[in-house]
């Protein structure tokens, strides 16, 4: 036994020559932990996997000499099991960097262990603001979206062109919470006003319940502070009740691009959402986009799928010129200092809070009669500057900047 | 019109009594859901005395056989009503020579396991190939559009899936609890060596029995298609409240199953009025008590 433990250590260390000798054990273990199999595994799920393999391969680590190992794991949106697996993975896997997991209710469980271990931590998935906010950590950084950035753009674009009063739809944990209060803020903000909520529960199938709640309200706008199948449900179940026909509009505050190819254009058509990312904004997304999808069902890209190429793109870059992945805090700190590059987010730097910033989007769903194809989907209606995209850093309450 | 109000630890929410009409007829259409889909279970556990786990999974095959049927095949959601049924009930029959024929004589955990793992695989299959995000599928045309009650508008679909369910419900529970055959089959579960004795053959007649109760979940999925996405995870979502609903109304009571379904559909609809983040929990609650003041349920005959 201690014959072969000491030949794979020799073929080890033959293998990996120098430069990633330093690396804890050897190898850059990335752990991409997401719902696998529920109601955002179209949107997160394999896909982000797919991400973070195209991530490593275009990086070219191979070439770099640097070792670099991909795990998957499904969190089934539940902060207990995610909770195991970010454990395990990090006492017994060896994992370096968790990536990704959406469900922000998940994500602020892993946010407290992967501080605790001193690992890395980049958040594509989950959109809870709190993330850079009271909860935020050294070892953390929040790539995509997040919630603050989602009522700012469709909020205020919504308050804007006249609809003042609002009701609320909300999913009944952290991500709602958050982003309801994140909306209602802007709302209040631009002097609108919030008339009532409901908090349903996570994951609901049925909605008119609460869409007669909101509908009695008289409140002009139903804004819905959910996401996934909850917010195709919520959608499909207001059009058949004939509540936009009677004159109250949706916003759909936080909708993907798989969600929006669920619903079809002819129930989707009109929204109006804010997205960090679309695959036909530009060249090198479309390229993107194809190649992705290849690999993925046919699948297209989300821009959370998106977020974990260009998240791991620039950890690969810091831990590269670092030479270890060894020290969490360390990576983190190396990733805030260099400004970030890569193909799909352009340039854009992360913050001290541990907020990514980069341009938003306001897009609308294009008219079944616009549409080219079958993932030929949105219209842009407006970019938001990235210096406007995101809470500004002194609001967000986080200790790492304030104290 | 006048104004109920509950008190603080109810949510403090008042409510007119219009609104309150609109909610109890929305309980009472997902009642229509939880009934038909806790009688197919009823009916199968009260039959064969297997706890069919896979209900879940051939509710959301309903669902995908209608789809498949409109975009690959042209037929619209009335032949679907027809033909998924009898297309997954085929596949009901084929699982129970296969499976289940083997397990009757074992415990029920036997029965429960084989079904999980056979719901956890169809699921798995469907999601690999189609995704998670689900897929549209279009109200009949007959159906769209709805009705103003004057205290609520009510599409027309679901008017519909009231009327329907019920109607099968009642035709169920008429069949197996008042015709001929119906005795045949009640004889067949206390003692199927007598009812073989009089020259009936049992064994057809338990598989036709377990195909019909799975036909029964996919004619739930049909109709559940037009209003939530046709998804593979679409039954795990259900299965769980459903087998709460047959446990209250007693296992293996066909009355029972029929009226508590539509009972805790009233019951969840008033929760998500007057105090909505219970709305998940509340049958379990239910449950609970039942099984401490009644643990065979409420209509169950055996002790």
């Amino acid at each position: 036994m201690k014959r072969i433990v000491s030949l794979a250590a020799l073929a080890a260390v033959l293998a990996c020559g120098t430069a990633q000798a330093q690396m804890s054990d050897g190898v850059i273990k990335i752990g991409v932990m997401n719902d696998m199999s529920g109601t955002y595994a179209d949107l997160t799920g394999p896909g982000s996997v797919v991400a973070a393999q195209m991530a490593v391969e275009d990086f070219g680590a191979a070439a770099k000499g640097l070792k670099v190992e991909i795990v998957g794991a499904d969190h089934q949106n539940k902060p207990d099991v995610g909770s195991n697996v970010v454990r395990q993975w990090i006492d017994r896997d060896k994992v370096d960097v968790i990536v990704d997991v959406p469900t922000s209710s998940v994500a602020l469980a892993v946010n407290q262990i992967v501080k605790d271990k001193n690992k890395v931590f980049l958040v594509s998935g989950a959109a809870a603001s709190d993330l850079t906010g009271k909860a935020c950590s050294p070892n953390t950084i929040h790539w995509t979206y997040d919630t603050w950035a989602l009522a700012n753009g469709t909020g205020n674009a919504i308050v804007k062109t006249g609809g003042k009063s609002w009701f609320f739809l909300t999913a009944d944990y952290a991500f709602g919470h958050a982003l309801e209060r994140d909306t209602a803020a802007v709302v209040e903000k631009n002097g609108g006003k919030v008339v009532g909520r409901v908090r349903h529960p996570f994951p609901a199938t049925d909605f008119s319940s609460f869409l007669l709640q909101a509908q009695s309200s008289k409140a002009q706008i139903i804004g819905l502070a959910n996401a996934g199948a909850d917010t195709t449900n919520a959608i499909k179940q207001a059009s058949e009740f004939g509540i936009t026909k009677a004159g109250q509009n949706l916003a759909a505050l936080l909708i993907f691009i798989s969600d929006v190819k669920s619903l079809g254009l002819q129930t989707a058509q009109g929204l109006i959402f804010t997205e960090a990312w679309y695959w036909d904004l530009n060249d090198a997304n479309r390229e993107f986009a194809k190649k992705f999808a290849a690999r993925n069902r046919g699948i297209y890209p989300s821009m959370i799928h998106a977020g974990v190429y260009s998240a791991v793109t620039h950890y690969l870059k810091a831990v590269s010129e670092l030479k270890s992945d060894a020290d969490g805090k360390a990576v983190v700190a190396k990733m805030k200092s260099m400004p970030t590059q890569d193909p799909l987010f352009g340039k854009g730097t992360v913050r001290a809070d541990g907020r990514k910033i980069h341009p938003m989007y306001l897009f609308e769903v294009k008219k079944p009669a616009e549409s080219k194809g079958p993932w030929d989907l949105y219209k842009l209606r407006a970019t938001i500057p990235t210096e406007e995209a995101f809470r500004p850093i002194k609001d967000g309450g986080c200790p790492l900047v304030s104290g | 019109m006048f104004e109920i109000c509950f008190p603080e630890f109810l949510g403090a929410r008042c409510i007119v009594s219009q609104a309150l009409f609109g909610q109890l007829l929305i309980g009472l259409i997902n009642g229509s859901f939880y009934a038909l889909l806790s009688l197919g279970l009823a009916v199968i556990f009260g039959m064969l005395n297997i706890i069919n786990f896979a209900h879940g999974a051939q509710y959301m095959m309903g669902a995908f056989v209608a789809f498949f049927l409109l975009q690959y095949v042209g037929l619209n959601y009335w032949y679907a009503l027809v033909i998924a049924p009898i297309a997954v009930g085929a596949f009901g029959v084929l699982l129970e020579r296969l499976f289940l024929q083997w397990l009757y004589k074992l415990d029920h955990l036997y029965g429960l396991l084989l079904t999980f793992g056979l719901a956890l695989i169809v699921e798995g299959l469907f999601r690999n190939q189609f995704g998670s995000s689900g897929l549209p599928y279009r109200v009949p045309d007959q159906l769209q559009g709805g009705q103003n009650l004057g205290f609520m508008f009510l599409p027309n679909y679901r008017a519909w899936v009231i009327v329907f369910s019920l109607a099968v419900c009642l035709i169920t529970w008429y069949v197996i609890e008042r015709t001929k055959l119906g005795s045949y089959l009640r004889a067949a579960t206390e003692n199927p060596t007598l009812v073989r004795a009089f020259g009936i053959n049992v064994p057809r007649m338990i598989t036709l029995t377990y195909g019909f109760g799975v036909g029964l979940a996919a004619l739930a999925g049909v109709m559940a298609a037009p209003i939530y996405s046709v998804s593979p995870q679409m039954g795990s979502h259900l299965i769980i409240v459903v087998f709460a609903v047959v446990v209250i109304g007693g296992m293996g009571s066909i009355m029972g199953a029929i009226v508590t379904g539509f009972g805790l559909g009233l019951i969840e609809g008033l929760t998500k009025v007057f105090f909505p983040e219970a709305s998940n929990t509340v049958i379990f609650i239910i449950m609970a008590i039942v099984l401490l003041i009644r643990p065979a349920g409420l209509f169950g005959r055996r002790a």
